[in-house]
């Protein structure tokens, strides 16, 4: 092993292990070969800008990282734990002072730019508590398996984001009457690197669009966007697939029909308007585009594989979320789905926001368990324990979230 | 001033400094850097798996790189599982959408690699917990 191979540590750090040593330490040409030292600096472990290095790496090209369950157990995902789902690679050189935003189309009756200033003083500022997740969370789990990013349970996160709401600005430029969609484009670029191909280019229909919690946002959790959550400007709306809420927004396009924009069409982010037998083909014009995500929950505490005794009680916590007005029970079960017990929940802090719960459970003899839970939404959706309807590119997976406990 | 110090001197200098935490965070990160000096050499292969990529290695495991991974990562291949005719559809959504030109006569080798080695396995409607998979723990509870 060369000596360029080994890790290094800083002056500082090894000043602080000198004095406790009470020695000098021995130089680099003295260590013997194939020995390491690891520093404490974080930055070396980080591999992506903003993002903690604890995060599970499905791609990184384009990059697409997940939040293991454990790590979403704050009441708001921390901006360095959010999951980054990335279509294209984010933009260089952001100009935040000459951003503008630009909100044209067929059905917009002008065509007006805002700079990321002009948003912040011309219309209310608004926070909301919006959950975010993408349409292909659970992927994994789906027979035959889908193709694309093999999501586990942790794309997703809810967040603080600041901004304004989208249909302030809407209002401001003006709309027709005709306008039945909206479309968004973002600074990404492509794969390939084209100028000429955009990675993505979805949108909401304008009733979406018109929603109050419907928002442009520059802020998540009291902090400017992470570069990959599409800083400086991005949409964001609650209970519909992430991939809606376009980042490093630069046009919205109003529409006069469904947007068609990069992965409005084929089976991204549709599935079979009619269900079908787990593999089927089915044809383009078969598919209709997700709109609302199912009502969904998520043990984010104790992390999956956690040992205790018989006499001791174990504490589970959590988070349910839905595309419905709230949630309004969540169960949990240690017996495999035969019996269920409720857990407290918490308020939801507006619409679309996760509400946590916990509970306390018991064991009655030693062994090994799985916690499972159930959430219950405002319209009596709940969860299934197998997989929901298979379609064809794997989205939608609520099943029930399972962790693994043994009893001693 | 940059040093590098032996493993038992950092074990006997971190026993007064460190916290258990931060000690097997300290393993943690060890265990990465030596991942990571195995990922830096290309012609590694460990256990049938190209270190670098993490792709199955093969006699044509270099037309596979050259192929594939100029555009995306090859984490796109080896997380995802389909038969033969599956593998093919996604060439032929990739040159559709995404400018993949013809593969020509590299085509059929890139599908008998990947319908060899990324193929499905029945799992049923819900495949068990992981087992094998789970690091299990003492939780600490604390007094009850």
């Amino acid at each position: 092993m060369s000596i360029k191979r080994r890790r290094f540590i800083k002056e500082s750090l090894l000043a602080s292990i000198a004095v406790s040593l009470g020695t000098n330490i021995v130089y680099g040409k003295n260590i013997p070969e194939g020995l390491n030292l690891i520093g404490l600096d974080d930055a070396s472990a980080n591999q992506f800008p903003g993002k903690n290095s604890r995060l599970t790496v499905l791609n990184d090209r384009p990059i697409n990282i997940e939040t293991p369950a454990h790590l979403l157990n704050d009441a708001l995902t921390p901006n360095e734990l959010f999951f980054v789902r990335n279509n294209g690679l984010p933009p260089n050189d952001i100009d935040v002072d000459n951003w503008t935003l630009t909100i044209t189309g067929e059905s917009a009756s002008k065509t007006k730019s805002y700079t990321i200033k002009e948003l912040k003083s011309k219309f209310e500022n608004v926070n909301y508590n919006l959950t975010l997740e993408c349409g292909g969370n659970g992927r994994k789990e789906f027979n035959p398996p889908a193709k694309g990013n093999q999501w586990t349970t942790g794309a997703v996160g809810c967040a603080k984001w600041t901004g304004v709401r989208l249909r302030d600005v809407l209002k401001d430029v003006g709309i027709k009457s005709n306008a039945v969609y909206l479309g968004y484009y973002g600074a990404d670029i492509h794969l390939s690197g084209a100028p000429d191909k955009k990675s993505i280019s979805r949108g909401v229909p304008i009733a979406k669009a018109n929603e109050e919690e419907s928002m442009i946002a520059w802020a998540m959790n009291d902090e400017n966007l992470p570069l990959l959550n599409g800083h400086p400007l991005r949409l964001v709306f609650g209970g519909y697939p992430a991939s809606c809420s376009g980042k490093w927004l630069e046009k919205i396009v109003v529409r006069n029909k469904v947007h068609d924009g990069q992965k409005m069409l084929g089976s991204s982010y549709r599935t079979p308007c009619d269900p079908v037998a787990p593999g089927s083909k089915v044809k383009d014009e078969d598919m209709c585009i997700i709109e609302n995500m199912p009502v969904k929950s998520l043990i984010t505490s104790p992390k999956t594989g956690a040992s205790i005794k018989l006499n001791q009680t174990l504490p589970i916590a959590g988070h349910a979320w839905t595309s419905k007005e709230e949630i309004k029970k969540v169960e949990y079960s240690i017996d495999f789905g035969i019996s269920w017990q409720e857990a407290t929940i918490s308020e939801s802090a507006n619409r679309y926001a996760w509400q946590n719960f916990e509970a306390k459970v018991t064991f009655p003899e030693r062994g090994y368990y799985e916690v499972w839970v159930r959430a219950t939404d405002s319209e009596n959706d709940t969860q299934p324990m197998l997989l929901p309807g298979w379609n064809p590119k794997g989205y939608l997976n609520n099943a029930c979230h399972r962790i693994a406990v043994k009893i001693s | 001033m940059y040093l590098a110090l032996e493993d038992h001197i950092i074990a006997y200098l971190n026993k007064p400094t460190f916290t258990k935490e931060q000690l097997a965070d300290m393993t943690e990160r060890r265990e990465k850097a030596r991942r990571q000096e195995r990922a830096d050499n290309w012609d590694l292969v460990e256990n049938g798996i190209h270190v670098k990529t993490g792709l199955k290695a093969d006699p044509n495991l270099q037309l596979i790189i050259g192929s594939c991974t100029s555009c995306h990562s090859a984490k796109l291949i080896t997380q995802n599982r389909a038969t033969r005719q599956g593998w093919k559809n996604m060439i032929v959504w990739m040159q559709e959408t995404q400018g993949l030109t013809d593969l020509g006569d590299r085509e059929p080798k890139i599908l008998d690699y990947l319908a060899k080695y990324y193929y499905p396995e029945e799992v049923g409607r819900r495949k068990n917990i992981d087992i094998e998979a789970i690091e299990w723990y003492i939780l600490d509870l604390g007094e009850e």
